[in-house]
């Protein structure tokens, strides 16, 4: 086993650790954590398969923003887990014997044929840019999905805004533009009305 | 220079006509006070023609397959795209009133309605993983976000969550088996792929493998047993107009994403893929004729029914063969067709605050409107498979062809079960007809609705009559359009 296997090895096992504990864990945050481990861990089999520049923007992307998204929204939202949870345990031994056998079967389909001849990884010199590569590809040869997934990203600014953006009854908000056009005089208002006299206030 | 970039453009120029009127739509849609969404309404309906138009008069090149195999503008690609664009225009018609009443007419929900179209042109004209993924996201989202859209309803709420939870899933699954198929073959084009497993790749496990996610993948999308169980609660949950869009147009782009993956991309495994389609197929019908039955939810019953009939579409494929592959894509085309009339007879005897999505609903509509009641009489005729109307023919030209590729048993068997489908189909007739109503409201419907549900049950009985047309359509759509060995 070369060293390159088991690095990855290693990569694979803590990622699959890490899987179960982000639906295992009974604490949210305990579980957006292990999503992070999870997430660091596959960034390390990426950067094996020499695949650097994916493997940076997974960790600045999901684990620096998408993550620290989740982690804000799980603290501020105070959701009742227990309450979503509940059955979960209940079925856990039916779901975790479906996989089993599903795994069984598999290990036995892939098991029962056996394939030695591997194809080996495309190795290329150090001074290989994979950054510039991939930039070139985006925009020459897959540049019809690079749009679509610029149309999927703006559909789906159009459904949240359309989900949420929503006018209740009793909810205060501010009109921006009301604000700005407000004049002095919509302000104060000077009542004109007529000095009473001592008798009138003292009594 | 400018000529070459027209050129260039062309093969993809219902996808840009689509894209660029819907970022107009959304933009001009600001503009609009509340009752100038109506425009917006006519802005869409031309749109569509727009796109229906120029889906119908490109001409099929020589080179169909452009954008580094990307994209493919072949002739099954233009009539469907067609076929989907008229079928969202009905929708919309049938559908206006209705969405009026609930205040869901709204400038977001067409632009929606676009862009799922958008992902149905995209899925139809793809010849690439990516590009078939992508589409599918894109579909699917607008989907996700048109259930979730009446967001005071819980049932409509759950039933976008189901859909979500359930259609990521299948994403999911899709997506692994794709990533196999790319490790087994080095490629994701699809006529790279083809290639490559008729000469032979060295892990012909891994291939398998793909090939059965990618199948429950599709299966999942396309709503069959066992892959069915979002299916009655996203129908009966969504409003009726967005069910009606579900259970639509969508389908042809799942024909044509199947058609496209497992025909252009996996022929080569078509023994290993075939047998696991007979299993679908089997219990799809078996379990929707059956649970559809017990239903007394018009959208849960016609849920049910959708599974049955999405597998006796996946018989076309069993058979194989321009008259499989033909029949197949005529049955989905009639059964858009049904789907889309069966709907909108839900929504026009619907009101404000009521929906007529009971089967009681439908006692005694034959006193109540006689044309409606006979155009209601026609479509559930169609889907039964009653002759003379179309969905008859489409049912036989299946059989044909499955009975002709020496599937006999498999023949009987969806005889058998579409018999028993017949019945919850004639129970509507025996309804509307022999029972007495349980209200005497008069039915309001405006001009152009009930122009429209006119064509659309008097188009299932004509293309029962004269059926050569279509299926003609469909046939040389197939032949010019996949890779048939």
């Amino acid at each position: 086993m070369s060293f390159i296997s088991i690095v990855f090895y290693v990569f694979a096992a803590l990622t699959v650790f890490a899987a179960v504990g982000v639906i295992t864990s009974r604490n949210p945050v305990h579980a957006a954590l292990f999503l992070v481990l999870a997430f660091c861990s596959a960034s390390g089999i990426w950067m094996t398969l020499e695949a650097e520049f994916l493997a940076i923007v997974l960790i600045l992307v999901y684990v620096g923003a998408v993550m620290v998204l989740f982690l804000f929204v799980v603290m501020m939202l105070d959701v009742n887990l227990i309450q979503l949870r509940e059955g979960f345990w209940r079925w856990f031994p039916f779901g975790a014997g479906l996989a089993g056998l599903m795994v069984f079967e598999m290990v036995w389909v892939l098991g029962s044929r056996q394939t030695s001849d591997t194809v080996s990884a495309i190795t290329h010199p150090a001074n290989y840019s994979n950054t510039k590569e991939l930039g070139r590809l985006i925009y020459t040869d897959y540049v019809y999905p690079f749009e679509l997934a610029a149309v999927i990203l703006l559909v789906a600014m159009v459904a949240a805004i359309a989900l949420t953006l929503r006018r209740r009854a009793g909810v205060k908000s501010q009109n921006v533009a009301d604000q700005v056009k407000v004049k002095a005089k919509d302000r104060i208002r000077i009542v004109k009305m007529a000095a009473e006299s001592k008798d009138s206030v003292s009594n | 220079m400018e000529q070459q970039l027209i050129e260039l453009l062309m093969p993809a120029s219902v996808e840009i006509f689509l894209l660029v009127m819907a970022c107009f739509i959304l933009i001009a849609d600001l503009l609009l006070t509340k009752s100038g969404k109506i425009f917006t309404f006519y802005l869409v309906l031309f749109t569509l023609l727009g796109a229906a138009a120029l889906s119908g008069f490109t001409h099929v090149n020589d080179h169909p397959i452009c954008y580094n195999g990307m994209f493919v503008d072949d002739a099954m690609s233009d009539t469907l795209k067609l076929l989907s664009s008229v079928a969202v225009m009905m929708m919309l018609v049938y559908s206006r009133d209705y969405l009026m009443a609930r205040g869901l007419f709204t400038g977001e929900f067409m632009v929606l309605v676009l862009f799922a179209l958008l992902g149905m042109d995209v899925m139809i004209s793809a010849h690439h993983f990516l590009s078939l993924y992508l589409g599918l996201e894109l579909l699917s989202l607008s989907m996700y976000a048109l259930v979730a859209l009446q967001r005071d309803s819980a049932v409509a709420t759950e039933a976008a969550m189901k859909y979500f939870v359930l259609g990521a899933l299948a994403s999911g699954l899709l997506l692994y088996g794709m990533s196999m198929l790319y490790g087994a073959t080095g490629s994701l084009d699809l006529t790279t792929i083809s290639h490559a497993i008729q000469n032979g790749v060295p892990n012909k496990s891994l291939l398998v493998f793909g090939l059965v996610f990618v199948v429950s993948g599709l299966a999942f999308k396309l709503g069959v047993v066992p892959f069915h169980m979002w299916v009655p609660d996203v129908y009966h949950g969504a409003p009726t107009a967005m069910t009606m869009f579900i259970g639509s147009a969508p389908k042809l782009a799942a024909f044509a994403f199947t058609a496209r993956i497992l025909v252009d991309g996996l022929q080569p495994l078509v023994k290993d893929w075939s047998g696991m389609l007979i299993i679908l197929a089997v219990s799809s019908m078996a379990l929707g004729n059956l649970a559809a039955i017990a239903q007394t939810n018009l959208k849960r019953m016609f849920a049910y029914s959708t599974i049955s009939h999405m597998g006796f579409l996946l018989l076309g494929f069993i058979a194989g063969g321009i008259e499989g592959y033909g029949s197949s894509m005529f049955y989905v085309v009639v059964y858009v067709m049904m789907s889309l009339g069966a709907f909108g007879m839900i929504m026009l005897l619907s009101r404000a605050g009521f929906e007529a999505d009971n089967l009681s609903d439908f006692k005694g509509l034959n006193q109540r409107s006689p044309w409606l009641a006979f155009m209601m009489l026609l479509l559930m005729f169609s889907m039964a498979g009653v002759p003379p109307t179309v969905g008859f023919y489409a049912k036989f030209s299946v059989l044909n062809a499955i009975v002709q590729a020496g599937y006999t048993p498999l023949a009987v068997i969806s005889v058998m079960f579409s018999l028993i489908g017949a019945f919850y189909y004639l129970r509507i007739v025996k309804l509307m007809y022999f029972d007495t109503p349980e209200t005497h409201e008069v039915i309001q419907v405006s001009p152009d609705t009930a122009l429209v549900i006119s064509l659309n049950g008097l188009g299932v009985l004509f293309l029962g009559l004269f059926p050569g047309g279509l299926m003609m359509v469909c046939a040389i759509a197939v032949k010019q359009s996949l890779l048939l060995h």
